[in-house]
């Protein structure tokens, strides 16, 4: 097989095609649109994905169909944007025309004070406006958890995002509207081929197929694979480290399948938490309020599974639940494939079963038994976009009153993700009781030994692990009361 | 001569509804910050070298590698400085630009690397080798007492009546602690300077500060010019909070000097961890108190310390700290006082101004005691509160002897209580945790009383320039500086009204030292106050001007010539404005005036600490509602109402957002927002990833927020209204309370919860272990 190879990246900005032969693999967009484009309506707050100043909308097309979505541009490569579209807020309104309905709303309700993070928050409503033009308020919150303000509590921010939908039809925006035609633009530049830009120290790649992809990692094998860019893109704007070559899975569309079998589902490790979202609702309903609580909108728009798996972070959001759930990934190197259950693929601290030249391929979370009982709770220091201090996941099946089966495992209480091995072996075969639980509580000590950080104290850790599995106990109880806060509490006008 | 139908009134004088005059710029990303104004050829950029030491001795440093990297133009040391290696503030000599021999806290600059791209300064600015010895550092308040760290500024002491006779008649004395964390201002736009050289001594400073004429002082003084040789200028800025009164000096500086010493225009602006390490914060405080209170819950004598984090240099610990013993009595009167102050130095940044200035932190410091007496004798802590506040004879004189004349707390409190129907929601929580076990609420409703002005009193003046063309538009410029309260709006609205024209004819300029000299900080509330006022008497120089050459052309009284909207009527003739100002155009009568203001009434002594440092208060309070998972401590606010005093307003729409968002920072101060340093003495939560401010998701379920319309300001302020920006960032105590109170359930309400702040998840849980475990006890 010839692998045909392009040396430009092609995207559309805004209105107009753009065709690069010189990018660095750090340059970030936002630098590219502020620096280079003098597009300055959109602000750098934090330069790592956690503000939202920075939001612009990303169209992409998933088996020819266009969809945008909300991203950080700050932690988002240039060269990842092969193919995109790039949507900013400086193309919103005509200079001396009206303003579009998600920014006359804005302006309408008195929602922006210093104005700083206000581009963002046009992005990301208008991100969400496209996907549904009637959103409720736990929506309207969900869109802007990637979004801070310091100004205005919100509250007349809340206000805007209830009043578009009377002030323009979301049929006539430009972007609805004209759908087919920028999807065709698009189309036009999918050529299949490989992009390789630079060389040295300043390279990057973007594989034109899973098989490219596998043949690029094994001959550089100490490239850094770029899916989503939440991590990586702080390596480069926070700690300034030279990451080149990079690998860009922006063209595996291949790595962005769901399957969805039998006896499970198999997510590509391209899929990202958004595109995994309506799945995990439909098969693991447990684990809603978790994908819920991943980063901010931007991020699970970005971020990936295999990604957040392949890091290795010992307080990634996803490892608790999906070894709780019995996942297991594929690796794969060249032509061969291996299969590792997921728990095993953490080794230590930063260090993972993933040889050089082998990239995750994608993960298998097999259905849960009807004997079973599912539950995940991360618990963090704000309850929306922040990084877990505690995470636990548990899957305990019952027979005839008795524990048959547990797996428990957490996050931030060790190195790695980690399982309850003693908790769980005090649980198996044992009664279901308030006095089994307080003895399987005693074992987390075995178990455990967190550390002290910045997010919580060992103690505070160790406590709330413990309190958990007696939540889990609680919540198989009938008569427990109110066991969670109930988030759906409805605002009142 | 046109005859013009009069129109009823003018499209956004005071008291409208009036967008933000930057509205339509924030949404579409044209409002210019100073990060995106076009650069000229050959801008270099400025990037700080910062310490990676808590307390050493620089031994050597070494800048091969930095001059070595791409794009260097040169490193910028304390050698470099022509004139002042000092920008304090306070006049103390203790804050240099850069250190030379020793480090003070972690995070201190030591050079500054000036390239071609801010990337490559960055990068370059990385690789320096320092060799330091390490010193032995103090990063807590206690640690540094405990130390005998000295103090960085002369403390204060507040007194009144007789403490000993007080504490001899109370039937009931309690000691009690807290701690009250810091708070990071988390503007969305970081700190900011862009230095344009000018020719002979002169530089333009485009500077993110609240306080420009402040910054045009410092850069002269590093520079070694005179301040008339320094020009700072701000549109605006992208949040402030009081993070750049002061703090903003550094970059403008360092970005002026290079500028001088390169010829280049250079920008400087840290990347977000490093403007959290290297600027200053919110003071954490640690109070220790003495109360005696008789058995229904009156308060007899308070002895009170509030020791602060000031960090390692003055800064604006001196009247912040002040101003934490000046709201450490709320709404309530103390017989017998002593307050006592002790600004701690301490191995971390210095810590400066943030929204409320101390008043907050004195005020939860007084509404801890007000709910250990709740506690202790059995009641509802707002009952305790009504006991306790202002008013009737012999009941009005603070701690610092000011006499409390406009007092409305009472109705603010009946009416919130009712709207808010606090009584039986109260009841309604009580009868909730009785039922639940894991799932606890708890409800408060408190009190803000909040001093306004400055208390350093030369700061109350300021200044107003207003020209009118003579095609009738009118150009307003004013000492105050725009970092999103609608400051600008506000005085243009104040503007549009003096002389009765359409808002849209009125450009507020960017704040400008060359236009308006000596200006106050825009900080204390004080901006329309203060502009407001000074724009006006502008625009009446002027009126007046018109008026005497009206009636003196027109042959009429001057009482017969009158500004109607957008009209001049003398005697019986109207003329449009425009039409008007031509003809006055014509007379040579001139059209521009420079107005001035200065906040009557006030006086301050504070080795005595005795005085009338503030000109009025402003009132308000909340009422919040929560449900804390007892498993895990986690919680949300599930309701608040707020009701808060403005005065008559300038503008509701833009007061009811100043008070929503003081209440969600305040409730963030509060809550999430944990400053935590490692034992190095590294600042950890020094970016959005570890630092928590609230989200949109945080903020109440149910959120209602009310101005309290039927209020006007006592004293001669602009309009009758009154200071917003300040005041109700003490509505978020409320949340607090509340959780001490869902704590407090799991003890009966029989033990003080003593939550110290932030109260997040962690903390929240604790605090329910140890009223658990001390219940048990008790039995």
């Amino acid at each position: 097989m010839t692998i045909q190879i392009r040396n430009t990246i092609r995207f559309i900005l805004n209105h107009r095609l753009v065709e690069l032969a010189d990018v660095s693999p750090v340059q970030t967009l936002l630098d590219f649109l502020r620096i280079d484009r003098n597009l300055k309506g959109t602000k750098e707050g934090c330069a790592e994905g956690d503000c939202g100043a920075c939001t612009v909308l990303i169209g992409r097309l998933l088996d020819g169909k266009l969809k945008y979505e909300s991203v950080n541009a700050c932690i988002r490569f240039v060269g990842s944007l092969d193919g995109c579209h790039i949507v900013t807020v400086d193309s919103l309104a005509q200079p001396a025309g009206p303003l579009h309905p998600v920014q006359q709303a804005m302006v309408d309700t008195h929602a922006s004070q210093c104005g700083f993070c206000t581009p963002g928050f046009v992005m990301s409503l208008y991100g969400l406006w496209m996907e549904n033009s009637k959103p409720s308020i736990a929506e309207i919150e969900k869109a802007l958890q990637g979004n801070l303000c310091r100004c205005t509590g919100y509250a007349a921010i809340i206000r805007a995002a209830e009043a578009i939908s009377t002030i323009g039809d979301i049929g006539k925006d430009p972007l609805v509207a004209e759908r087919d035609r920028i999807a065709g633009e698009l189309a036009a530049l999918q050529d299949g081929r490989r992009v390789e830009i630079g060389s040295e120290t300043e390279r990057f790649i973007l594989p034109g197929s899973v098989d490219d992809f596998a043949a690029v990692l094994e001959a550089n094998p100490k490239a850094t694979i770029v899916a989503g860019s939440t991590d990586v893109g702080l390596w480069v704007t926070k700690f300034m480290r030279d990451i080149s070559p990079v690998i860009h899975l922006t063209h595996l569309e291949e790595l962005r399948r769901i399957t969805v079998d039998a006896d499970g589902v198999t997510l590509g490790a391209g899929v990202s938490y958004a595109e995994a979202y309506p799945v995990i609702v439909a098969h693991f309903p447990e684990l809603t309020e978790l994908w819920d609580r991943i980063g901010g909108q931007q991020v699970r728009n970005m971020g990936t599974v295999g990604g957040n798996i392949a890091n290795g972070s010992p307080i990634g959001d996803t490892p608790p639940a999906l070894i709780a759930l019995g996942a297991a990934i594929t690796l794969r190197k060249g032509d061969r494939r291996r299969t590792v259950v997921l728990e095993d693929f953490f080794i230590a601290y930063g260090k993972q079963d993933r040889e050089p030249g082998e990239f995750v391929e994608s993960v298998r979370i097999p259905f849960v038994s009807d004997k079973a009982r599912v539950a995940v709770y991360k618990v963090t220091k704000r309850l929306d976009e922040d990084i877990t201090a505690v995470c636990g996941g548990f899957n305990i099946a019952f027979e005839a009153g008795r524990v048959s089966d547990a797996i428990i495992a957490f996050g931030g209480m060790a190195a790695t993700p980690k399982r309850a091995a003693h908790v769980e072996a005090v649980l198996k075969g044992a009664e279901w009781n308030e006095e089994t639980i307080e003895r399987a509580v005693a074992a987390f000590d075995q178990d455990f030994t967190p550390l002290t950080d910045w997010r919580a104290s060992a103690e505070y850790r160790q406590l709330v692990a413990k309190n958990l599995l007696r939540r889990f106990y609680l919540e198989t109880q009938s008569s427990g009361g109110q066991l969670r806060l109930d988030r759906t509490i409805a605002v009142a006008v | 001569m046109n005859v013009m139908q009069p129109i009823d009134r003018i499209r956004g004088g005071v008291h409208e509804n009036e967008r933000h005059e930057s509205g339509h710029k924030h949404v579409s990303g044209t409002a210019e910050y100073i990060d995106d104004i076009p650069e000229p050829q050959g801008t270099l950029h400025g990037y700080l070298g910062l310490s990676q030491r808590a307390h050493a001795d620089i031994l050597s440093i070494d800048f091969e590698a930095v001059n070595a990297s791409e794009g260097v133009i040169g490193v910028l040391t304390a050698a470099d400085i022509p004139g002042e290696n000092d920008i304090s503030p306070a006049h103390k000599h203790d804050e240099p630009i850069f250190v030379t021999d020793k480090v003070e806290f972690h995070g201190q600059p030591i050079f500054a690397v000036v390239a071609t791209s801010r990337e490559a300064a960055r990068r370059a600015a990385a690789k320096v080798k320092i060799e330091y010895r390490d010193l032995p550092h103090v990063t807590d308040v206690l640690e540094a007492a405990a130390a005998n760290y000295p103090l960085v500024i002369d403390p204060l002491k507040l007194e009144r009546g007789d403490i000993d006779a007080g504490f001899a008649k109370a039937k009931n004395i309690l000691e009690g602690e807290m701690r009250i964390g810091g708070q990071d201002h988390f503007y969305l736009e970081g700190q900011i300077s862009f230095a344009i050289p000018g020719e002979d001594d002169e530089v333009l400073v485009y500077s993110s500060t609240q306080h420009p004429a402040e910054t045009q002082h410092m850069v002269a003084t590093v520079l070694g010019v005179p301040s008339n040789a320094v020009t700072v200028n701000v549109r605006r800025m992208g949040g402030g909070f009081g993070g750049k009164e002061t703090q903003a000096n550094i970059f403008a500086a360092v970005a002026a000097v290079a500028a001088k010493k390169y010829r280049c225009p250079v920008k400087v602006r840290p990347d977000r961890d490093d403007d959290m390490s290297a600027t200053g914060k919110r003071h954490d405080f640690h109070v220790d108190y003495k109360l005696g209170f008789d058995d229904e819950g009156h308060i007899e004598a308070v002895d009170a310390v509030f020791s602060a984090r000031c960090g390692y240099s003055a800064d604006l610990s001196g009247p912040v700290t002040d101003r934490a013993l000046f709201h450490a009595d709320n709404c309530y009167f103390y017989p017998n006082v002593r307050l006592r102050s002790r600004p701690l130095k301490t191995n971390t940044v210095s810590n400066t101004a943030f929204r409320g200035f101390g008043g907050p932190q004195g005020m939860v410091g007084g509404e801890r005691m007000i709910e250990d007496i709740a506690y202790a004798i059995g009641k509802d802590p707002l009952e305790i509160r009504k006991l306790n506040f202002y008013g009737g004879e012999g009941r009005n004189l603070t701690p610092y002897h000011q006499t409390v004349e406009d007092n409305i707390i009472g109705r603010i409190i009946e009416e919130l209580e009712t709207s808010a129907d606090y009584a039986k929601r109260r009841e309604a929580v009580i009868a909730f945790n009785r039922e639940s076990n894991v799932v606890k609420r708890g409800i408060a409703l408190t009190p803000v009383k909040f001093g306004i002005s400055f208390t350093k009193t030369e700061y109350n003046q300021a200044g107003a320039l207003v020209h009118v063309y003579t095609d009738g538009s009118i150009h307003l410029n004013h000492g105050g500086t725009e970092m999103g309260q609608g400051l600008y709006t506000k005085v243009a609205q104040v503007v549009a009204d003096e002389f009765q024209v359409d808002l849209d004819r009125i450009k507020v300029t960017a704040t400008t030292t060359g236009k308006v000299p000596n200006t106050s900080a825009t900080a204390a509330s004080s901006g329309s106050d203060l502009n407001g006022m000074a724009a006006a008497n502008a625009a009446q120089q002027i009126k007046e001007r018109l008026v005497k050459f009206a009636a003196e052309r027109w042959n009429v009284a001057e009482a017969d010539v009158a500004f109607e909207p957008n009209v001049v009527r003398i005697g019986a003739e109207r003329l449009s404005f425009n039409e008007f100002i031509k003809i006055a155009y014509g007379a040579r009568i001139q059209l521009s005036a420079a107005g001035f203001y200065k906040t009557p009434k006030i006086h301050w002594n504070r080795a005595e600490g005795r005085g009338r440092p503030f000109f009025y208060y402003a009132y308000g309070a909340s009422c919040s509602e929560v449900s804390v998972d007892t498993l895990t401590g986690e919680y949300q606010v599930d309701r608040t109402d707020i009701l808060h005093d403005v005065g008559r307003s300038l503008n509701p729409a833009l007061d009811l957002g100043q008070v929503e968002g003081a209440f969600v920072q305040g409730m963030g101060w509060l809550t999430t927002e944990e400053l935590w340093w490692d034992a190095k003495g590294r600042l950890r939560t020094h970016a959005p990833s570890t630092y928590k401010i609230p989200l949109a998701s945080d903020r109440p379920r149910v959120f209602n927020t009310r101005l309290a319309e039927w209020s006007v300001n006592r004293e001669e302020t602009i309009r009758r209204s009154k200071a917003v920006g300040e005041p109700p960032f003490m509505l978020g105590i409320s949340v607090l309370e509340a959780l001490s109170m869902a704590a407090a359930s799991v003890a009966e309400y029989r033990i003080a919860p003593r939550l110290d702040a932030p109260a997040t998840p962690e903390r929240v849980l604790m605090a329910i272990e140890r009223l658990r475990a001390a219940a048990r006890q008790k039995g």
